[in-house]
């Protein structure tokens, strides 16, 4: 590597993951450079949530080698897991302990300095500041979502891994939480992987998208230069294609 | 932000962090609270009752004051502290909160420390006001026992201990379904630990596997205590020699399951 090219944030060589006879992912390879934010994007059962659970540390790797934040995963996942963090509407927070309570046992895990200062900023960056002492289960889907936000930013992290991030939302709440991890990034220069299934998500939000069919990647571009191989004018139509295999030979 | 203090082996601030999170969870509920001293009490009561009648029907059992509320109240330590243990681990996986908890700098071992207080308050809130009662009603003080009662407590709470962190374990790996081997797995040693007699009584065979559990030795050790006022510290020793040996087992069962656990993709799905 060119000694002024800084490492990516992650690279994934030739990974995979076999569950007894399902091969979950089957020898991906891509990296992320740091600032960037990337779409991976693919059906259900295309690898996107094994291959997310394998950067964190959370399952171990058939095969193949995982760098995250310069340390090797699994085996070195301590040194770096203060500095990333997930945030996913699918993982839920405890409901019993308010909003406060839990940002401060999550930051008390994550080690963050000044905590409640700390809290007292994503609180109000995330409007939850009347909300802090309510308990988190009785909370609405979209303020739910924003707690959720608020815990995968509790440590200013270098990596945020998303999965679905404005499931469920409405769309106002959702174009708010996109904004929010737009500005993240741009203060941050945090890099991001998110899986999604809303294509208008990944074209407002990714720098570039990674697509998954079968535990493969299927393609890995620009959302324009996905767009003008595919002869699509919607990232929507490009992961039809890419799904059904319709114009698979064509973009080539 | 400074990762190098973070990256530490073993923090207590994330001990405190998940210690916190139970105490939490526990006083957000009074209906937890009254659960934990409710059972206690009952059955302290009705042992106590129980004693009290047998007393007056045979001269031995009258020489034995104290026996049946000693054991109950010792077996309550281990059973309690196994289930204040088991109950918090339990508590994440309801919450489906294992998933943060995992992809955090949290480590196994300091998991298992805040499990360990947990149980230990846990304990604390519902064995006090129990062992003031049968002060109050039968006249049974277990605090008299002094240091034998540390003796006793100490390894009935390491037996406690280690069953909860293999029992995670198997949830861990298992998910819920495997949920009832922390409300029964204790029930396993109900007979085989002598708690209510002595291991004379056993079968001669069954006499050696009770001897590999280390709350039989604390069972005997309290009979003899309240029976024949002697305190016997060897069979404290080797129980806390056999405990050691238990404790090491369950912590490499507990790790070897997470490893597994993460081969199998279970800490994604921690439902059922």
């Amino acid at each position: 590597m060119d000694a002024r090219t800084p490492e990516p944030a992650v690279r994934v060589d030739r990974l995979t993951k076999v569950y007894k006879t399902s091969m979950a992912v089957d020898g991906i390879s891509f990296a992320l450079p740091q600032g960037s934010i990337t779409g991976l994007l693919g059906g259900n059962g295309a690898g996107k949530t094994t291959t997310i659970a394998m950067l964190m540390g959370l399952t171990t790797p058939t095969s193949g080698t995982i760098r995250v934040l310069g340390a090797d995963m699994p085996r070195e996942r301590y040194r770096v897991l203060h500095r990333m963090n997930f945030e996913s509407p699918y993982v839920e927070m405890p409901m019993r302990l308010t909003i406060r309570q839990n940002l401060k046992v999550f930051g008390m895990l994550y080690g963050v300095p000044n905590l409640k200062a700390r809290i007292d900023e994503i609180a109000h960056a995330l409007e939850l500041t009347d909300l802090l002492d309510r308990p988190t289960g009785k909370l609405s889907a979209g303020q739910k979502t924003r707690v959720s936000l608020a815990k995968g930013l509790i440590n200013a992290p270098d990596l945020l891994l998303l999965d679905e991030p404005t499931a469920s939302l409405d769309p106002d709440t959702a174009d708010w939480v996109r904004g929010h991890l737009e500005r993240y990034r741009a203060e941050r220069g945090a890099t991001m992987l998110i899986a999604s299934h809303n294509m208008a998500e990944v074209e407002r939000l990714c720098d570039r998208v990674i697509f998954m069919k079968q535990g493969r990647i299927e393609d890995d571009d620009t959302p324009a230069r996905l767009l003008a191989r595919y002869g699509r004018d919607t990232l929507e139509e490009v992961f039809l294609d890419v799904a059904r295999g319709t114009s698979h030979e064509a973009a080539r | 932000m400074n990762g190098a203090t973070r990256d530490v082996m073993f923090s207590p601030t994330r001990v405190a962090a998940m210690a916190l999170r139970y105490w939490y969870l526990l006083r957000s509920s009074f209906a937890r609270l009254i659960e934990l001293i409710y059972w206690p009490t009952v059955q302290m009561l009705m042992w106590g009752f129980l004693q009290t009648y047998l007393a007056g029907q045979s001269n031995n059992l009258a020489r034995a004051g104290g026996v049946f509320i000693g054991a109950v109240m010792l077996w309550d330590i281990l059973f309690r502290g196994q289930l204040g243990f088991s109950i918090s681990f339990l508590e994440e996986m309801y919450a489906r909160n294992l998933g943060n908890l995992m992809i955090s700098p949290l480590r196994p071992f300091e998991f298992v420390a805040a499990l360990m207080i947990m149980s230990l308050v846990r304990l604390a809130i519902g064995m006090l006001p129990v062992t003031l009662l049968a002060i109050w009603f039968f006249g049974f003080n277990l605090w008299g026992l002094g240091f034998a009662l540390a003796a006793f407590f100490a390894n009935l709470m390491l037996t406690g201990w280690a069953v909860g962190i293999f029992v995670s374990g198997l949830v861990l790996r298992n998910g819920l379904g495997a949920e009832t081997f922390a409300w029964s797995i204790m029930f396993l040693l109900l007979p085989l630990a002598c708690v209510y007699y002595p291991v004379a009584v056993l079968p001669a065979w069954l006499q050696h596997v009770a001897w590999t559990l280390p709350p039989t030795y604390v069972f005997e050790g309290m009979r003899a205590l309240v029976m024949e006022r002697t305190f016997r510290l060897d069979l404290m020793i080797q129980a806390l020699g056999v405990n050691a040996v238990l404790f090491a087992m369950a912590v490499a069962a507990f790790l070897g399951l997470l490893a597994s656990a993460r081969r199998n993709g279970s800490l994604m799905q921690t439902g059922e």
